[in-house]
């Protein structure tokens, strides 16, 4: 009797329970998944080749030792010293190239005078390559922390400059007419037309500019120094210890898609006005 | 509030070649008309409405409002596009607003019976990609409301429009029209919309632009636009256009 009541109210149950988890959650959890399949499905492979033994372990350690060395790291405190020193060489170049970055997009994006004084020369400067001002870098400012910062804030200056010089750059003419109909003062008009018609382009400046100020950690870290998550790989390279290198490379990975998400929750909030193509044919 | 236009010439440049939008347009609107602007494409209509805004200061002639020179946009001159160009990164209420504060208590009592009187309450916090065509464009007329304009400039604003939704904006106009005593100018190439709203309608001829006939509308308001009377009055205007030499430039009258 007993069995009978209990296999009549499953299928009930069941659906109570799917009614629990709101329309919109499980639309989330089915984007998550459609996400971290294909690295998930790597890892899996990449783990059955190591575990055959056909790679050796100083070229490719499997999933499961990178995790083992980073656990270690994690618990020696090793790995947060050097993250520390890491992010804040990284933020506080970023903040002090893409400052600059944006003060001098907005000097150049608001008169034609400017832009003939600084963006030839700025263009110019913006093709050399990280490693060739390095060994310069070095030379003028030491090993110390102000070449790397300035290093990193070298990268990070570029795409918001020219970010937010193409953003003033673009704001409708016709919009202009409007200002000029509604008496805008030149302080309205900066406020409540420029600047919030090229905050688009300017954020995407920024978030290239982030990716940029952690290539130049990198360059920076690598070229020598005595802390930081570069240091360590360096360090761990010396000594064969590829899983160690591979921790720094995720953390790398990791953190740089962490920053790139905050920007973009920035943009959704920011830009809720936005009326363009969401990828949904 | 009147106004005296007297538009000498005006020309302006396509690459190389001058060419010659106004020749002569002199014109005396007194307080309260309404008067709607017809006439081909390229007849310098829109142009003529721009210079009377104040957008356009480059032209041979004067234009005065009550005796004072135009030298800029001022805010006796409120202005229509024929697109909505509201700033989409504002909602409805702040668009209207623009660069009046809403904290403002009086501010917000007009712009609250601005939405009631173009009709968009509800949508007060809608960012202009969410209204439809027709909305954005009452969320125009109210923020050119707002600022009191003693003349209202308004250039095709309701071409774009479905037309059922341009009857319903033309009369939600006549409405502002008659409430609020604004003289008005609506440029137009819609002939029952300029028969339909104006106290007076110019019939403009192209190359150069010229006055070609200033027709009194004497038909009490509101319209029917199906009665004999009104039908005349489209006629005699219509007839105005055939004797034009350029008939092909009839093109795109809605005739």
């Amino acid at each position: 009797m007993n069995k009978t009541t209990i296999t009549a109210r499953q299928p009930l149950l069941r659906k109570e329970w799917e009614r629990k988890i709101p329309a919109f959650g499980r639309k989330k959890i089915k984007k998550w998944m459609t996400q971290a399949a294909l690295p998930l499905s790597v890892i899996f492979i990449w783990q059955l080749v190591g575990m055959t033994g056909t790679v050796s372990k100083t070229v490719l350690p499997t999933p499961a030792d990178i995790m083992n060395a980073a656990y270690q790291l994690t618990i020696s405190g090793e790995l947060f010293t050097h993250l520390k020193v890491s992010i804040f060489r990284a933020a506080t170049g970023f903040l002090l190239g893409a400052g600059i970055g944006l003060l001098a997009g907005i000097a150049v994006g608001f008169s034609t005078k400017t832009e003939d004084v600084i963006d030839p020369t700025v263009q110019m400067l913006r093709t050399i390559p990280h490693l060739a001002v390095a060994p310069l870098f070095i030379l003028w400012f030491g090993f110390g922390e102000t070449s790397k910062i300035l290093l990193i804030a070298k990268g990070a200056f570029f795409p918001v400059y020219v970010n937010t010089f193409l953003g003033i750059r673009g704001v409708d003419a016709k919009l202009f007419d409007v200002a000029r109909i509604l008496h805008f003062s030149r302080w309205e008009k900066i406020t409540l037309l420029i600047i919030p018609s090229a905050l688009p382009t300017i954020l995407s400046g920024i978030r290239l500019s982030l990716g940029a100020a952690w290539l130049g950690l990198v360059v920076a870290e690598l070229m020598g120094s005595t802390e930081g998550i570069g240091y360590m790989m360096m360090d761990a390279r010396q000594f064969s210890n590829t899983d160690i290198v591979f921790v720094g490379i995720i953390l790398f990975a990791v953190v740089g898609k962490l920053t790139d998400s905050l920007v973009r929750v920035l943009e959704k909030r920011l830009l809720r006005w936005q009326d363009t193509y969401k990828g949904t044919m | 509030m009147s106004i005296q236009i007297d538009v000498k010439s005006k020309s302006f440049f396509q690459g190389k070649q001058g060419v010659h939008v106004l020749q002569d347009v002199h014109l005396e609107i007194k307080n309260g008309e309404f008067i709607t602007i017809i006439g081909p494409s390229g007849c310098g209509k829109s142009t003529l409405l721009k210079i009377v805004a104040g957008l356009d200061t480059d032209y041979k002639g004067t234009v005065e409002i009550d005796g004072v020179q135009i030298d800029g946009p001022g805010l006796e001159q409120g202005f229509i596009f024929q697109e909505h160009r509201l700033f989409p990164w504002l909602t409805v209420e702040e668009n209207i607003a623009a660069n009046q504060s809403l904290k403002d208590v009086n501010v917000r009592k007009k712009v609250d019976e601005l939405i009631e009187l173009v009709r968009l309450k509800g949508f007060e916090k809608a960012y202009p990609k969410e209204l439809s065509g027709g909305m954005a464009q009452r969320v125009a007329i109210a923020r050119a409301l707002l600022r009191e304009p003693k003349i209202l400039l308004l250039d095709e604003p309701f071409s774009a429009l479905d037309a059922f939704t341009r009857k319903h904006l033309q009369d939600v106009l006549l409405d502002i029209w008659q409430n609020k005593q604004i003289t008005m100018i609506l440029v137009t190439h819609d002939l029952d919309e300029a028969v339909y709203l104006g106290t007076k309608v110019m019939v403009m001829k192209a190359k150069p632009g010229q006055i070609r006939k200033i027709v009194s509308v004497s038909l009490p308001f509101p319209r029917q636009r199906a009665h004999p009377s009104f039908q005349e009055m489209r006629q005699r205007i219509l007839r105005e256009f055939e004797t034009a030499e350029n008939s092909p430039l009839l093109e795109g009258l809605g005739i």
